[in-house]
């Protein structure tokens, strides 16, 4: 084989989010270029999935709720030290500008925001990150690009790109990277809630360039480069993935 | 679930069409004001007035007010 800068070998990724879609993509994608991967999700029965999927001698799951701040300290506690780790746990939400209650706002920036912030401070805290370790979070284009009954979800990926902006120039010092993916639709679990069902989103799916939305592992192949030596000069970016929309 | 309480807060969700206008039998989808937008805040309403989960599709699928307030009472 020889030169292969996007391999992961030798490094041991945290990938969050795992039990399906992007996520899982990820996973999976960060095993077979030969990284030993740890997944975390909510659902064990559908890590055991993604890991059925994955090299298994190499890979294992830590299952746990990152939006139960008690617990975290624990999990990240049981976790190896990381050259690499993808933020992908997210979850979708469509609900008018009007009729927010306080309850929608918070479980989607709980989840979105408060999570991987809060992860990301333990995992510094408890000395987890490994110089040149590579940081990756899972945005949206959607923290630009204006959808209807988006609002709390747009504004929970703007939120973490500007603080994944902060965490790269203070964690530069010590060659870690960390940079923002932006999918544009990526057809998960995610997409086909809270009023949109899938008749609508293929009838979308034509408005693309490229005539599809996306699949788990086109956001995948650019975290595996990412995550790889050979992105060692880049930081702080936030890269849109989309099919061709704006 | 009382019919009538459904029309007032399904009439509720409309700024421009006059309360009047909406009835049991009004076919929602032919109101000038009806529109996507108006459908996610009904499936919102939905959720916190009677805690009901409805979707989208199954709105297109309906036809009178009444024809809601059927799908929603089924839940």
């Amino acid at each position: 084989m020889g030169f292969n800068p996007f391999s992961l070998e030798g490094k041991t990724i945290l990938v969050t989010g795992a039990s399906s879609g992007i996520g899982r993509g990820v996973a999976v994608a960060c095993s077979n270029m030969g990284a030993k991967v740890i997944i975390n999700g909510r659902n064990v029965s559908k890590l055991q999935e993604t890991l059925s999927l994955m090299d298994t001698e190499d890979c294992s799951m830590i299952p746990g709720d990152l939006t139960n701040t008690k617990s975290l300290d624990t999990l990240v506690a049981s976790l190896p030290n990381l050259d690499g780790i993808v933020h992908c746990a997210g979850i979708g939400q469509r609900i008018p500008c009007k009729d927010l209650q306080i309850e929608n706002v918070d479980c989607v920036m709980d989840v979105n925001f408060k999570a991987p912030v809060m992860l990301q401070a333990e995992l510094l805290r408890q000395k987890k990150i490994s110089k040149a370790a590579s940081i990756v979070f899972i945005a949206s284009i959607a923290s630009w690009s204006p959808s209807m009954g988006n609002a709390v979800y747009s504004a929970s990926k703007g939120a973490i790109v500007s603080y994944a902006n902060c965490l790269a120039l203070e964690l530069a010092p010590r060659k870690i990277r960390v940079n923002c993916i932006s999918p544009a639709m990526v057809w998960t679990d995610l997409i086909l809630r809270d009023g949109i069902d899938e008749e609508q989103l293929k009838e979308d799916e034509n408005k693309y360039p490229l005539k599809r939305y996306g699949k788990p592992e086109d956001i995948a192949n650019l975290a595996v480069y990412m995550l790889s030596d050979a992105s060692a000069w880049m930081t702080g970016s936030n890269v849109k993935l989309s099919g061709g929309v704006s | 679930m009382d019919l009538n309480e459904f029309i007032k807060n399904f009439a509720e969700q409309f700024d421009d069409t006059d309360a009047s206008e909406i009835t049991a039998t009004t076919e929602f989808h032919e109101l000038d004001e009806w529109s996507s937008l108006t459908g996610m805040s009904v499936i919102a309403m939905a959720k916190t007035v009677y805690g009901k989960t409805i979707t989208g599709k199954e709105i297109r699928e309906c036809e009178t007010v009444e024809d809601l307030f059927n799908l929603v009472n089924s839940k």
